[in-house]
């Protein structure tokens, strides 16, 4: 007979969804972390008071209670948090938790967060606390006082690196994620805050070398809509810049992308992809695997890509002709180029949607730079993710946890390699599979990861023509 | 053709695909009283973990099945009428088929015990486990887990990650050593008392004791000692699901019997997956395979038989994976079959969570197994059946490597440990 137990059973796991289940006696936080926590709620309260009253603004010491006891009490919870657990895959509660599952602390992380940049981008006036609140560190620096960006740098760095130490806390196990979070975390500090201030300190232009065109747009576009004062700048160095940001539009992109595929950059160097893979990182979850969001994301990135290049295009056109061939067109397509992509999407949804939206929206949604490495990436790129034998057993880990919002697991239990024009190579998918099935890999040529993978061109047009390959519609 | 797949597991849903990709005709029918849609078994421990949510479990999106015509029925079948081939439902539907596979997997195994069926205490195979699970450890101080095998530790390890105080009571002298060699065996014993669980070996349930409320409030072992608690987990393996075939002319022996194209005994029925018995002429002990793997590869053969293809199930190198907490392990070809004249090499890491062991015989290397290390399923497979000698395996272990980029590599340190103890081995075996 089968239990009554059974024949009764209706719950809707969907609708009403596993809820947390019952928690037990438990462990108690310890001395340590209650300590940590008190520091960064001290630390948030000594901004609030700084930044309003203006009090100690300015002075190291304000500098240090607010920012700096944040820092250490963040870290140091983290640290705490983890030190005292097993090395191993930590995502208990991920779901259930309201920071991490679109709970109230969620949304009111997202309202934050989106509110800072609205203030950043439109506002920037109603940061002065702030600024002047960093005045210290910039003078140090920059050899002057600091600006709103000053600030957001200092914000943004601060983020890599508190969240970055919790990334090597939480993955103390491996060291792929440990490698790739220094790296971000060592390229934002040195090439994306402490360089570019320093160069302003030497009167140098304030050039960014972890970034370039179509993601910084400016760096090729002409004249004053971009690279007109790099050029013209007094010390000459400017043009080296411009020269050494091409190279890695044109040359390093291809090259770099074809031997290790588009992780060199998004999950490595970008700045974007430092503070998604860092402060992102609690809410990768979150991310649509839905194939409607496949397919709009599609539309969406290359869409961006085609507005960049046109954009740019135009303006060279205008450029070299002297004087506006289409009219105000150029100069429009540019200005609404910055408003909508650059700060609307990049910044505001990108950034301030994470808890929301997971942390990638940007860089699947709308990065250019991210478009044209995951072409090279899924075309021409000794990159793949492979499956270890027929050994998935289609749990949803990799899936759920993939940031970009690829199924990994409808090619994982099909024993296929991933290649996916939108992969940045985090490898978190590998470290949660509690199997072991899968692997980021360069191969040794690009032909072999797919069936078609040696007929790029075909694979560009076919594609282009069809749509995206979604696995559960082939029919084969 | 109407054909009836009862159960909608990874058997049932690999036959229903391969069916359906060879057949595009086929009406095609899937029941289940579990779950309107198909999801990832050994997953269940993460909903309840909270690393992902029910629907996160599911591997194929519900637009799926509509796409590719497999109509999906949500009900128990209580009974089957073999001659009229028609399904009697619970609630008294009834369904005509032509073609029924069984897929009903398998069910806890229960051995008796006084108590066994008191509130607070059950196994943990399908959602209806989950759910009670929830009501069960409310207000739990400690809870016992009777039976070392994977399904216990992922309980504890459930338990666990809601730190629920877990005691496991084993009837083996160490954890799952009826599977794993002493040492692989001790690392597990190692790694569950590091996580702060209790661990009694050699032990045995005598009896679960109730409290006041009825509930479970106790349990008391062979050796006299009583263990308060308010939760027992029972977890000593499973055993076919065979309920439905019963009074039938289908049948059964310990599982459903199946030949190797997995007909049962009765025309136009078959039975896959964990639920059936695959008897095997001329080898003795008939094949009884209760692991996801072997569910995926009988699905798809009898898909492949059920579309009208002469196929056969033929199991090729064995392998199987789990993880143990924080423990990944893999093992391929035949370790733990006790052979005649097999001889093991084995290396362990100081910190006692890497470790690799090769068996051999005269024929060469016949299985391996991995503790906190990846190795590829292919290359450790392709040296089990080409036969390889233990020389060739061990020069080639880079090539098996599978863990992620930048992780510490052993296989230098491996290679020279283990070609030691050949070298070794070879001079005892000489001299004797």
């Amino acid at each position: 007979m089968i239990e009554s137990r059974a024949l009764d059973y209706s719950f809707d796991e969907e609708a009403l969804g596993f809820e947390a289940p019952p928690r037990g006696a438990g462990v108690a936080r310890t001395l340590g972390q209650g300590l940590a926590v008190a520091a960064m709620a001290a630390g948030f309260l000594a901004l609030v008071v700084v930044w309003a009253s203006g009090w100690m603004r300015g002075s190291w010491l304000g500098l240090f209670l607010s920012l700096g006891l944040i820092a250490t009490g963040g870290t140091a919870t983290f640290y705490l948090r983890f030190a005292g657990t097993v090395p191993g895959i930590r995502h208990d509660g991920v779901v259930f938790g309201s920071a991490t599952g679109r709970g109230w602390i969620g949304w009111g992380l997202g309202l934050v967060i989106t509110g800072f940049y609205i203030l950043l981008y439109w506002f920037p006036q109603t940061l002065e606390g702030g600024v002047h609140l960093v005045d210290p560190l910039s003078q140090i620096l920059a050899g002057k006082g600091a600006d709103h960006w000053f600030l957001y740098g200092l914000l943004y760095t601060l983020a890599v690196w508190v969240f970055g130490l919790r990334m090597f806390m939480k993955y103390r196990h491996n060291r792929y994620q440990q490698v790739r979070t220094a790296s971000v975390m060592i390229v934002q500090l040195g090439l994306s805050f402490v360089l570019p201030n320093l160069l302003k300190a030497f009167h140098q232009p304030e050039f960014y070398f972890s970034y370039f065109w179509p993601l910084k747009w400016s760096y090729l576009w002409p004249g004053d809509f971009g690279i007109g004062w790099l050029v013209h700048h007094p010390s000459r160095v400017g043009l080296w810049m411009v020269i050494f940001g091409a190279g890695m539009s044109f040359v390093a992109t291809p090259v770099l992308t074809y031997f290790f595929g588009k992780r060199w950059y998004c999950s490595w160097v970008c700045g974007c992809g430092g503070l998604a893979e860092t402060l992102g990182d609690p809410w990768r979850q979150l991310s649509s695997k839905s194939p409607r969001a496949w397919r709009l994301e599609r539309v969406s990135i290359y869409s961006v890509l085609v507005i960049i290049v046109v954009t740019t295009v135009l303006l060279w056109i205008d450029y070299a002709a002297g004087h506006p061939v289409f009219g105000a067109a150029a100069p429009l397509l540019a200005k609404w180029y910055g408003f909508f992509i650059g700060a609307i999407f990049a910044g505001v949804i990108g950034v301030g949607f994470y808890p929301i939206l997971g942390s990638r929206v940007w860089c699947r949604f709308g990065c250019p730079q991210a478009a044209v490495l995951g072409l090279w990436q899924k075309l021409f790129s000794r990159f793949r993710i492979t499956t270890n034998g027929d050994q998935c057993m289609s749990c949803g880990n990799c899936s759920a946890f993939c940031e970009m919002g690829i199924d990994v697991r409808s090619y994982a239990e099909r024993g296929e390699n991933i290649v996916r024009a939108s992969c940045v190579g985090c490898g978190i998918c590998a470290a949660v599979c509690p199997r072991g099935v899968l692997k980021l890999e360069n191969g040794t040529t690009h032909a072999d990861r797919f069936y078609g993978a040696d007929r790029p061109l075909d694979l560009l047009i076919s594609s282009a023509l069809r749509g995206p390959d979604i696995p559960f519609e082939r029919r084969d | 053709m109407h054909t009836v797949i009862l159960g909608n597991g990874i058997t049932g849903v690999s036959a229903a695909l391969r069916l359906r990709t060879l057949d595009p005709q086929r009406e095609i029918t899937l029941i289940s009283g579990e779950s309107d849609y198909h999801y990832s078994r050994p997953a269940l421990m993460y909903i309840f973990m909270g690393h992902m949510r029910y629907q996160d479990t599911k591997p194929y999106p519900d637009s799926f099945w509509d796409q590719q015509r497999l109509r999906r029925v949500r009900g128990w079948v209580v009974g089957i009428d073999a001659q009229a081939r028609r399904l009697h439902m619970h609630g008294g539907e009834s369904m005509a088929f032509d073609q029924l596979l069984l897929a009903t997997g398998s069910k806890s195994n229960k051995f008796g015990w006084p108590g066994q069926d008191l509130p607070g205490v059950q196994g943990l195979y399908d959602l209806m486990d989950l759910r009670l699970l929830y009501e069960n450890i409310r207000g739990v101080e400690q809870a016992v887990i009777v039976g070392g095998g994977l399904i216990g530790i992922e309980l504890g390890e459930m338990l666990h990650s809601r730190h629920v105080p877990v005691t496991f009571v084993v009837r083996e002298a160490s954890y799952w050593d009826n599977v794993l060699p002493a040492e692989e065996s001790a690392m597990l014993n190692r790694i569950i008392r590091d996580a702060g669980m209790g661990l009694r070996l050699q032990t045995n349930l005598q009896e679960i004791h109730a409290g006041a409320d009825g509930r479970v409030a106790a349990i008391e072992t062979d050796d006299g000692e009583r263990i308060d608690c308010q939760f027992v987990g029972l977890t000593p393996g499973v055993s076919p699901n065979v309920e439905v075939v019963r009074d039938t002319a289908i049948e059964v022996g310990r599982g459903i019997l199946v030949d190797d194209s997995f007909h049962t005994t009765v025309d136009g029925i078959y039975a896959a997956g964990d639920c059936a018995e695959i008897v095997t002429p001329g080898e003795g002990r008939n094949l009884l395979q209760q692991v996801w793997y072997t569910g995926k590869a009988q699905g798809r053969v009898v898909g492949e038989v059920m579309a009208g293809r002469d196929a056969h199930y033929r199991p090729g190198t064995w392998y199987n994976s789990a993880k143990f907490l924080d423990l990944e392990y893999q093992t391929y070809g035949q370790v733990g079959f006790h052979l005649p004249g097999e001889k093991h090499l084995f290396w362990e890491h100081s910190d006692h969570r890497h470790a690799l062991r090769i068996v051999y015989t005269d024929r060469g290397v016949v299985g391996m197994n991995l503790m906190g290390l990846r190795y590829r399923h292919r290359s450790c497979e392709r040296w089990i059946e080409e036969g390889r000698d233990v020389d060739y395996v061990l020069d080639h272990l880079e090539e098996a490597n599978f863990d992620p980029e930048f992780f510490r590599r052993h296989e230098v340190e491996i290679r020279g440990v283990l070609r030691g103890q050949y070298r070794d081995q070879r001079a005892r075996g000489a001299a004797a």
